[in-house]
């Protein structure tokens, strides 16, 4: 397919150095961004399959925990009313995010903490029976969290993964597909205008010398034929000729 | 609150720590509380809600809102059977932080043909079709199927 590309850059030398600069520069800046998209992409796929595989876990261990919480049901009786009303004001039970850095990108990973409880309300819970189901129940329903937790960070990871390999894919067809053939084809062009001028140059140069030439020979040919008064006007002519001659070279030759 | 766009993958600090959300029906925000994380802070603000059989859907959504309006939660979890009712909104979010995460409901067993992430996944690493059909055989191994 063609790009339209302007060339309303100033075909010299200079400028073809500083292109060749930049191929050479932008071909490095391509096969880095490779890199990362590849190492990116292989960090991707084991994600992937680790979230497909704890996904389906986590029922596993969400039935365990219901179960448990309907045995202290039986034990306790109905304690769902009690549990929302004591909720307090501060939980212990907080996230900290930490990034974890993968060919450049930052990552965010959950983990679970739990800080200083002061006060204990839960403790008052079953007091009229079913204290130990409920205590189990309890202990089954943070194991779950903590692989809720596990699984949360992966989803997280999955997310940036995503974006950040969707941004890169764009960077590295951007240089592969539009801006290296642009440069591509402005090195040509400077290169083509280049050999063109030189070929003008050294077209004109012959053109020259061959005029002179012949207004030579003419000369000589008159001087046999008028004699020496002639011979005066005649350098003369030349000399002014030749004069004319470096007028119309001036601009040409020094570009 | 929202990671823009330009800012995903690049160093970030977060300072402080996060809370979980829970938005699910009674039973397991019930258990989930059990466990401590559930706070009703100064403003009123809880950082769960309980889905009953007959709460609207508006609700729900308004619920999810505010959830993710707040600037100090990292997980909500939202029992599938819920999020099948909210499934536009999940899908129209993008941040990373807070990300939602889909958990089974008492009454329907979890199923990872309809959990968003898992059929992106899914499709990504398999081929959409292949992807979904994946997705089937895991569920029946796990004898999540229902008969």
């Amino acid at each position: 397919f063609r790009i339209k590309m302007s060339t309303g850059i100033l075909p010299s030398r200079m400028n073809l150095q500083l292109f060749k600069i930049k191929a050479v520069s932008a071909k490095k800046g391509f096969d880095l961004l490779k890199k990362k998209a590849d190492a990116l992409k292989k960090a991707f796929r084991g994600i992937l399959q680790k979230i497909v595989e704890s996904k389906a876990c986590i029922g596993e261990d969400y039935n365990e925990a219901m179960l448990g919480l309907a045995e202290a049901t039986f034990a306790a009786g109905d304690f769902s009313r009690a549990v929302v009303d004591h909720v307090k004001k501060k939980t212990p039970v907080r996230l900290t995010v930490h990034s974890d850095n993968i060919a450049g990108v930052h990552l965010p990973i959950f983990t679970l903490r739990h800080e200083e409880d002061n006060s204990d309300d839960n403790s008052l819970l079953g007091l009229t029976g079913g204290g130990t189901a409920i205590n189990k129940a309890r202990e089954k329903f943070t194991k779950f969290l903590k692989v809720l937790v596990t699984v949360a960070s992966l989803q997280t990871q999955f997310v940036t993964l995503d974006q950040v390999i969707k941004v890169t894919n764009r960077r590295v067809n951007a240089l592969e597909f539009v801006l290296i053939p642009k440069i591509k084809f402005t090195i040509d062009y400077i290169d083509k205008e280049l050999d063109e001028e030189s070929r003008e140059d050294f077209f004109r140069l012959k053109k020259v010398v061959e005029a002179k030439k012949q207004r030579q020979a003419e000369k000589y040919a008159n001087n046999d034929n008028k004699g020496k008064q002639d011979n005066e006007n005649a350098e003369e002519e030349v000399m002014v000729e030749e004069q004319d001659a470096f007028d119309d070279d001036d601009e040409d030759v020094f570009i | 609150f929202v990671k823009m766009a330009s800012q995903v993958g690049k160093a970030f600090r977060i300072k402080g720590t996060l809370l979980m959300a829970v938005i699910a029906d009674a039973a397991t925000v019930t258990g989930m509380l059990l466990t401590g994380m559930g706070e009703r802070n100064h403003k009123g603000q809880t950082n769960f809600f309980i889905v009953e059989k007959d709460t609207p859907t508006a609700d729900i959504e308004a619920a999810l809102e505010k959830m993710l309006d707040r600037e100090d939660i990292g997980i909500i979890l939202v029992g599938q059977s819920i999020a099948e009712r909210i499934r536009p909104k999940i899908v129209e979010h993008e941040a990373v932080i807070p990300t939602i995460l889909e958990i089974p409901s008492k009454d329907q067993p979890y199923d990872p043909e309809k959990d968003t992430v898992v059929t992106r996944a899914a499709s990504i690493l398999w081929g959409a079709d292949t992807g979904m059909q994946k997705l089937k055989e895991i569920k029946e191994a796990k004898g999540v199927v229902k008969k």
